[in-house]
């Protein structure tokens, strides 16, 4: 059934017409799309082609190894340990719970662990790896890799973490590492972009912080290609990274352990320089922590005992504490009125046991009083008033002046963190601060280092070494980076006369070897190894004159934080010195009985290069002192504490 | 008269029919599906089966069909358009209450061996019922406001459909393939005025109700038209689409990056690559040329059309040409204009390349009735 197809001539005339605007309007827009995509691939192709590029590739971080941390003679301090990990894909695994369950059975898993990684295997990519677990043994890694067929998307991975072997003998020195902070990155111009690798471990105080510039090293990195959620789908090119840099330490890692363990639990910190060249031997804190528990990430229960602890064991006495110096302090002033010519070595002072100045009394600590005592007596025996009277004539401005030639009141650079810079007050100082004038009082406390004085253990051995060698020794803590020894310019002479220098010495060495010498019982026996020191033991209280009328309340019947510090400088041989020794016990009680024995037992120490004999000590206190050395839990030679004492 | 003026019309009949096909149109298409199937092969990395394979599988039974519609009487579809119409407007009457959900819409009918989308097959249907109508009406009555109206519901009933899947890319192209056949069929021009005049109205519409209770579109919708006003303000979301597009087309430059060497397609940069994105793996890899002249073959194709539907003296068969090619450029042109950053994205496929069952063949069938009014054309 055909039926022919109309043929109107008019109407087709009106379609021609329409059809062809039609055709005019698609070859207009045809024309701007031509344009447009020569526009996009032509004119714009360069910045597109960029574009294009940056899509695809990927610039991934390779961390570098972080440099090492040895003792003065290669004793490693701090190193990388391999982290054996496994992490967990979801588009590997498939399900998830199951598979866990599985890996639950070869390793210990808790429930928590469990519930973090679902959690986290949902809230990422599906290629994405979620670690796991940390730190496995290596048994447990084995067992993990041997039954990989069993665990889909379970990947066995290494990494590598900071280990302290000697752990609390470098706490406070070296410090420790742990993850980057929000904190650490702030004020950061341009952050090293390893910063930004989840959980890259940077030091966080110590060596390890303030040396954080060498010991990082510099990332390598790898160029991969991408895909649109981040998939790597190949490497493009790789350039390794270079290892952070060694560090050699000036401290020996065994007298720094002798040291830790002759402390023990009180409340203290020792520090031994070497005199002619500022290295620091041994630098500790007391009590101290393990560093390896912030390396892992503390537990907030560790944490809470750590700081709780009255004692601080987090805080580096050595170089944070402050405290009065005492007696201590006399060889400044003793210096600085010889410099002033207010004494020479002849002068004597009467002492009645107290001077009245002003309607108040300021007294000796021996109730009695020294009689006729002169400069080398006042040290020897500690004479107070001695120092009141020539106070007075020097004042305070010029006593400060000798402390800051000393070594006291100014922050000596050593990489480690919250560095006092202690205090030596001046008539300007206390004007500024407390907008009041200096009185004469002050002078006279700050004569026998109390009131303003304040120094740090550091400081006090930086003094002494400078006593003891008339020389501007300054500290040193690295030996050598990458094998390159840091250079040593050799200490310029402090301008100190020889003879008030003398005098001086002559007077510490009488403290310790002179039968009337304050520290008598701590001298050395043996002719080559005795010691010259000053005992200082400072108030924390002040006492009332009602309580020196009924008697001085005897340190061990106060509460513990009432109790005087204990501070003892000295330096050894006495005749020809080498080694510099301050130490504080908080709370201790008297300089002479409690600080001076640990400064003898270190310098013996190290005289020794090996554990003080017994036969250096004076013969009724050799048995004392070998069940004593006896009984310190030092480290093995592969520095690893001994299992612990069947008391 | 004189005998010289005299012409027989005859219409070719029988196995002669074949001499008359328009075989430098399918050449054309072929050559179209072919750099189609060449892309989805690169897109695939080298993977015959996973789009290129079943591509061509389609290709090859969709031309069978529509040598078939082809060689089959013009005047027979005459007669079939409204059947067609009803049918196709059944069909999606149906797809609003039994269809399959997908993307978000229904928009499919599983038919076995494919998914079918009537808002596809209407595209033709409708074309073929306005032609069918335009043939029937006086021409006296073109633009007589009831006999406009006529038109009017018929364009707008499945559009409304279409668009309560809700498919906006579609429903645009019905109703502007719909008008363009209204235009072509001479419907007074007052009367485009006045709807692009409302139109504008419209638009403005949209905007101010944005927010409201009575907003007008859906919010994705909004969203992609933000998106399109301002792609770089969310390169992570909505706007990676179309970002990712122009870096890929910009990134090919002159000659592009070579075949199999696009980067963004092969690493998955680009969204719905082997769909309605196909046509910016072709800029990356063969670059400027290479999409130039995918657009000279369409524009090719388009002479074809026009120059048949001037030739044909036959109302119904010139208004069916040219409402197919106005579809086939709607096609080209929406998908172009949104790949290249002109025009929001709305999910219309690059006629013969995009990878997909319906499209490809509700256009081989519409070449296919296309063929049939050249074949038949009264010589």
């Amino acid at each position: 059934m055909r039926r022919p197809v109309r043929d109107t001539e008019d109407s087709h005339r009106k379609v021609t017409r329409r059809a062809l605007f039609m055709g005019g309007c698609m070859a207009a827009t045809m024309a701007v799309l031509g344009g447009r995509m020569r526009y996009l691939g032509v004119d714009q192709a360069q910045d597109f082609a960029l574009l294009a590029e940056q899509n695809r590739v990927n610039i991934q971080l390779i961390p570098p190894d972080r440099g090492l941390i040895v003792d003065r003679n290669g004793k490693l301090i701090a190193g990388n340990v391999q982290n054996y990990r496994v992490v967990i894909t979801r588009e590997g695994a498939g399900d998830v719970g199951e598979v866990l369950n599985r890996l639950s059975h070869l390793i210990p898993l808790t429930r928590n662990d469990m519930e973090r990684v679902l959690r986290d295997v949902d809230r990422n990519p599906s290629f994405v790896p979620i670690p796991v677990k940390d730190r496995l043994s290596w048994e447990e890694f084995s067992r993990i890799t041997v039954n990989a067929p069993a665990l889909p998307g379970v990947s066995p991975d290494v990494g590598l973490s900071r280990i302290y072997p000697r752990d609390t003998d470098f706490a406070h020195v070296v410090g420790y590492v742990g993850p980057v902070s929000e904190s650490d990155l702030e004020g950061l111009e341009n952050p090293d972009p390893l910063l930004r690798i989840p959980k890259f471990q940077i030091g966080k105080i110590g060596v390890e912080r303030w040396r954080e510039d060498v010991l990082r090293g510099s990332a390598g990195n790898r160029k991969i290609e991408v895909n649109h959620v981040g998939r790597v789908m190949r490497e493009l090119e790789r350039t390794e990274g270079l290892s952070g840099a060694d560090l050699m330490l000036t401290i020996d890692a065994d007298i720094q352990n002798f040291t830790q363990a002759r402390l023990g639990e009180d409340s203290a910190a020792c520090v031994v320089m070497d005199v002619h060249n500022g290295d620091i031997i041994a630098a500790v804190s007391a009590p101290s922590f393990d560093p390896n528990l912030f390396v892992r990430g503390i537990s907030s229960a560790n944490y809470n005992v750590l700081m709780q602890n009255d004692h601080r064991p987090l805080a580096n006495k050595v170089v944070q504490g402050a405290y009065p110096p005492g007696s201590t302090f006399k060889v400044v002033t003793a210096l600085a009125a010889l410099a002033e010519g207010a004494i020479d070595v002849e002068t004597t002072v009467r002492c009645p046991g107290y001077l009245e100045f002003g309607g108040r009394r300021f007294h000796c600590w021996k109730h009695g009083g020294h009689g006729k005592v002169d400069l080398a007596r006042s040290l020897a025996e500690s004479c107070d008033v001695f120092y009141y009277e020539v106070a007075q004539k020097v004042g305070i401005d010029k006593i400060s002046e000798m402390g800051r030639r000393m070594g006291l009141g100014m922050r000596h650079d050593l990489p480690m963190s919250a560095i006092t810079e202690g205090n030596l007050p001046t008539k300007d100082w206390k004007q500024a601060k407390y907008k009041q004038d200096w009185r004469i009082g002050d002078t006279i406390n700050a004569s026998i280092g109390q009131g303003y004085v304040l120094a740090s253990p550091l400081q006090l051995a930086v003094m002494t070494a400078r006593a003891a060698t008339g020389r501007a020794v300054v500290p040193r803590l690295i030996r050598a980076i990458d094998g390159v020894e840091t250079e040593i310019v050799p200490p310029e002479s402090l301008g100190i006369p020889e003879s008030h220098l003398e005098a001086v010495r002559s007077g510490m060495n009488n403290v310790v070897n002179s039968q009337h010498g304050t520290s008598y019982g701590a001298r050395v026996a043996a002719a080559d190894k005795k010691m010259a020191g000053k005992s200082g033991t400072s108030q924390v209280r002040n006492i009332s004159a009602s309580e020196r009328e009924t008697g001085v309340v005897a340190n061990t019947d106060l509460p513990w934080k009432y109790r005087d510090h204990a501070l003892f400088v000295a330096y050894a041989p006495a005749e020809a010195p080498r080694y510099a020794v301050a130490v504080v016990v908080e709370h201790g009680g008297g300089g002479s009985s409690a600080a001076a024995p640990i400064a003898r037992d270190v310098l013996l120490r190290v005289l020794n290069g090996a554990l003080p004999d017994p036969a250096d000590y004076p013969e009724a206190q050799r048995k004392r002192i070998e069940s004593m050395l006896k009984d310190l839990r030092l480290r093995n030679a592969d520095g690893k504490m001994p299992a612990e004492k069947k008391v | 008269m004189s005998f010289l003026e005299y012409r027989v019309k005859f219409a070719p009949t029988g196995l002669t029919k074949v001499l008359y096909v328009n075989w430098g149109l399918y050449l054309v298409i072929t050559a179209c599906a072919a750099i189609g199937w060449l892309m989805l092969y690169s897109i695939s990395g080298g993977d015959m089966g996973q789009w290129a394979g079943p591509q061509m599988k389609r290709f090859g039974a969709g031309l069978v069909l529509s040598l078939m519609i082809c060689l089959t009487p013009i005047w027979f579809w005459r007669s079939m358009s409204v059947a067609a119409y009803v049918a196709t407007f059944a069909l999606l009457l149906v797809v609003q209450f039994f269809g399959v959900i997908g993307m978000g819409a229904q928009r499919w009918i599983d038919i076995g061996f494919m998914r079918l989308q009537p808002s596809e097959l209407m595209k033709v249907a409708l074309v073929m019922m306005l032609a069918t109508y335009y043939d029937w009406l006086p021409d006296r009555r073109v633009s007589r406001p009831l006999w406009v109206l006529v038109p009017v519901a018929l364009i707008l009933a499945p559009a409304a459909l279409v668009y309560l899947e809700p498919n906006l890319g579609t429903t645009l192209m019905l109703v502007i393939a719909g008008a363009g056949v209204m235009f072509a069929a001479g419907v007074s021009l007052w009367y485009f005025a006045g709807v692009v005049g409302v139109f504008g109205a419209g638009v403005a519409g949209i905007f101010l109700l944005r927010g409201t209770p009575w907003q007008l579109i859906h919010d994705y919708q909004y969203r992609r038209i933000d998106t399109f006003l301002d792609p770089s303000a969310d390169p992570l979301g909505a706007g990676y689409n179309i970002l990712q597009a122009k870096i890929a087309l910009g990134s090919g430059g002159w000659t592009g990056k070579g075949f199999m060497q696009g980067t963004q397609s092969r690493l998955n940069f680009l969204p719905e690559k082997h769909t309605d994105f196909i046509f910016t793996t072709l800029g990356e890899e063969f670059g400027f040329i290479g999409a130039i002249s995918l657009l000279t073959l369409y524009a090719v194709i388009l002479i074809f059309l026009f120059w048949a539907a001037l030739q044909n003296k036959d109302r119904f068969s010139s208004l069916l040409l040219i409402g197919i090619a106005m579809n086939f450029f709607l096609y080209l042109a929406v998908n172009l204009a949104m790949v290249m950053g002109l025009a929001p994205v709305v999910g219309v496929p690059l006629p013969f390349l995009s990878y997909g069952g319906s499209a490809t063949l509700v256009l081989l069938i519409a070449f296919g009735l296309a063929q049939s009014a050249i074949v038949h054309r009264l010589r």
